[in-house]
């Protein structure tokens, strides 16, 4: 029983981060309809930006996360604007090849720039775990549960309450209606991708000091967050989110009770199952965005 | 291109361990060979019926497996049940890697049914992704990342003829140009055929092909099976020839070499893959010289991305467009109609079952 209250706490921890990453590829892979094969690596991009922001330059751990986040965004900016903004309208084959090439050359050049060895980020915070009754949580994982809520919450309400948000969901659902009404369809895209890429970047900052960095963390990163994605249903925020904390309850659980060395495999069972019995997601009735 | 090119090239490969004597770049044509009829076995997914299988690497690790396991003999417990395997000649593992990769085929074009254009794609991933994790994990059957080493080189012959064993770079540089020539010819009477037109059509218009009557999962199934096997024919030939496998075999990055052959020598043309596979097969031994393999991997990603921006269709039809308009009077009419001509495709891939 303690060993589950354990089990139970570890899945809200990484949840957080999974429906992060989940949302974030929720707004391009949904609501774009981009198979961003890049997503993976703009999580790895966060977390060298991290390591380099409050490592090697040593500024302020929150404040480095913020400057983390502000470069994903950027990058995820960068590649939306030149490689898919002159294909657009192109079938969806055309542009998942140029994801992949960005993708390949994303991945090696962060091992040229960084080299294959982990980096690991310290974190100001202590090192003596919260313990509550039978469970004990690390203050940096509580930390980073706090800043992934409220960044869920941000995204939220910047998708559905603000007009940044109404612009967003009126391009997607029909672009150029959205753009005889005024609104700057181009920059639209740019600006989604931007964030969904910040997202990612968000995530990654967060747990490369949990974990370590190495170049290669992008690639399950990427297809855990196809997962939560399709478990969601496609673009739906609030589906992402909780697709974000089943796909960390069935790690825990298949790590804990299976194998661990099968944990990684939860997320493609996941993908597997949903999309056989059930491809909308599993909230299909719920909430749509987009 | 002209008909007798197919045949002019074997001819001219089938003398290239004649006056080639260097083993560094033997090694390097046949592991090129091994990846091309990969490729070609992606392309006729990717090429024909227009579904791009990003897991096509677990056929071809599968394949690898499979053969190597049944080479070298096995012992495992199933649900508490022993089952012991005793080593089987080579050429009977690679048949049976094969057949395995075919079946996982069959699956996976069950599965296309289902699902579609991105959603295929991440089904086949997902699905590679798991055939791998289980090849590092079932340390009892695969010995995990610890690898399988001294699996055994094909042998050749019967029991009246003796066998040859296939040690030498140049014996199995021949071994795998015959299976290529033998690849060519499968795929380019597949394609030729009225299957291969159904297929065709169900690629450029699914709807309309359907509705005069081609059926999807059929098709579909047919190409999975016939790739799924050709790329466990190639995993086998790899295991065998590399004499040792692990794990990585299933990397993400396999298939992306595939991809980009295919992409690259042009999707949906007999001729793409054996191009695309030479010029991604010896661009290593060029490239060693002077950068490193990240550098490398770096020109292959842009590579691809010019591709699609410049060459969508790849190099292969582009050199045919050149040897065309060379001479006017073979012009095909390119204004012809998309509609009709699927139609055509559709009724003459109905019109023979």
């Amino acid at each position: 029983m303690d060993q589950l209250l354990q089990h139970f706490a570890n899945t809200i921890i990484m949840g957080g981060t999974y429906a992060l990453l989940g949302i974030g590829l929720t707004l391009i892979f949904g609501i774009m309809r981009i198979v961003n094969f890049t997503h993976g690596e703009l999580y790895a991009f966060g977390a060298y930006m991290m390591y380099f922001f409050a490592t090697i330059i040593g500024m302020n751990f929150f404040v480095a996360i913020a400057f983390a986040i502000a470069a994903g965004m950027l990058l995820g900016m960068l590649l939306e604007f030149s490689l898919l903004r002159p294909k657009r309208g192109a079938d969806i084959d055309t542009t998942m090849l140029i994801m992949i090439g960005a993708w390949i050359i994303m991945q090696n050049l962060e091992h040229l720039t960084w080299g294959g060895i982990a980096k690991s980020i310290p974190s100001p915070l202590p090192e003596t775990p919260l313990v509550i009754g039978p469970i004990s949580i690390s203050w940096l994982r509580l930390m980073v549960l706090v800043i992934a809520l409220l960044l869920i919450a941000a995204t939220y309400s910047v998708i559905n309450l603000t007009k940044l948000g109404k612009a967003m969901r009126a391009t997607f659902q029909d672009s150029s209606t959205a753009a005889l009404m005024g609104i700057n369809v181009n920059a639209i895209y740019t600006l989604t991708f931007g964030f969904g890429s910040a997202l990612a970047a968000a995530a990654g900052a967060l747990l490369g000091p949990v974990f370590v960095v190495t170049p290669t963390m992008g690639d399950l990163a990427s297809l855990k967050a196809f997962a939560i994605v399709i478990l969601g249903g496609l673009g739906n925020i609030t589906g992402a989110a909780i697709g974000g904390f089943i796909l960390a309850l069935a790690e825990e659980i298949g790590a804990g009770y299976i194998s661990s060395g099968y944990r990684d495999a939860m997320g493609f069972v996941i993908i597997i199952i949903v999309l056989l019995f059930r491809p909308t997601g599993l909230f299909a009735r719920a909430e749509r965005v987009g | 291109m002209n008909r007798y090119f197919p045949l002019v090239a074997l001819v001219f490969f089938a003398a290239v361990p004649l006056w080639l004597q260097d083993q560094y770049y033997l090694h390097t044509l046949v592991v090129a060979g091994i990846f091309m009829l990969a490729a070609m076995s992606l392309n006729l997914l990717l090429g024909y019926t227009g579904q791009l299988s990003l897991g096509h690497v677990a056929f071809f690790g599968i394949g690898a497996y499979v053969s190597a396991l049944t080479s070298l003999g096995f012992d495992v417990t199933v649900f508490g049940r022993q089952i012991s395997v005793e080593p089987w000649p080579p050429f009977l593992g690679l048949l049976l890697g094969m057949a395995t990769a075919g079946l996982c085929g069959y699956l996976i074009g069950k599965l296309a049914f289902r699902v579609r254009g991105a959603y295929f794609v991440i089904v086949t991933i997902s699905f590679a992704e798991v055939v791998r994790l289980v090849a590092l994990n079932w340390v009892d059957l695969t010995n995990g990342p610890l690898a399988l080493p001294g699996i055994p080189p094909l042998t050749l012959g019967f029991e009246w003829t003796g066998y040859v064993t296939l040690w030498g770079k140049a014996e199995n540089y021949y071994v795998v140009l015959v299976f290529i020539a033998l690849a060519y010819l499968l795929m380019k009477r597949l394609v030729q055929s009225p299957y291969g037109r159904a297929m065709i059509a169900l690629r450029e218009n699914e709807t309309l092909a359907v509705s005069v009557g081609v059926s999807v999962t059929k098709y579909l199934v047919l190409a999975a099976v016939v790739s799924g096997a050709v790329a466990g024919l190639a995993g086998g030939l790899y295991a065998h020839y590399i004499q040792i496998i692990d794990p990585m075999i299933f990397m993400f990055l396999n298939t992306v070499t595939m991809v980009i052959i295919v992409i690259t020598g042009g999707k949906g043309t007999l001729a793409g893959p054996v191009v695309g596979g030479l010029i991604f097969g010896l661009a290593p031994v060029f490239l060693r010289n002077y950068v490193g393999p990240e550098v490398q991997w770096i020109l292959y990603g842009c590579l691809m991305i010019l591709i699609v921006f410049i060459l969508p269709q790849g190099i292969v039809p582009e050199i045919e467009r050149w040897f065309n308009r060379a001479k006017p009077d073979r012009r095909n009419d390119a204004a012809g109609q998309e509609g009709s001509s699927v139609l055509a495709l559709a009724r003459s891939g109905r019109a023979n079952h």
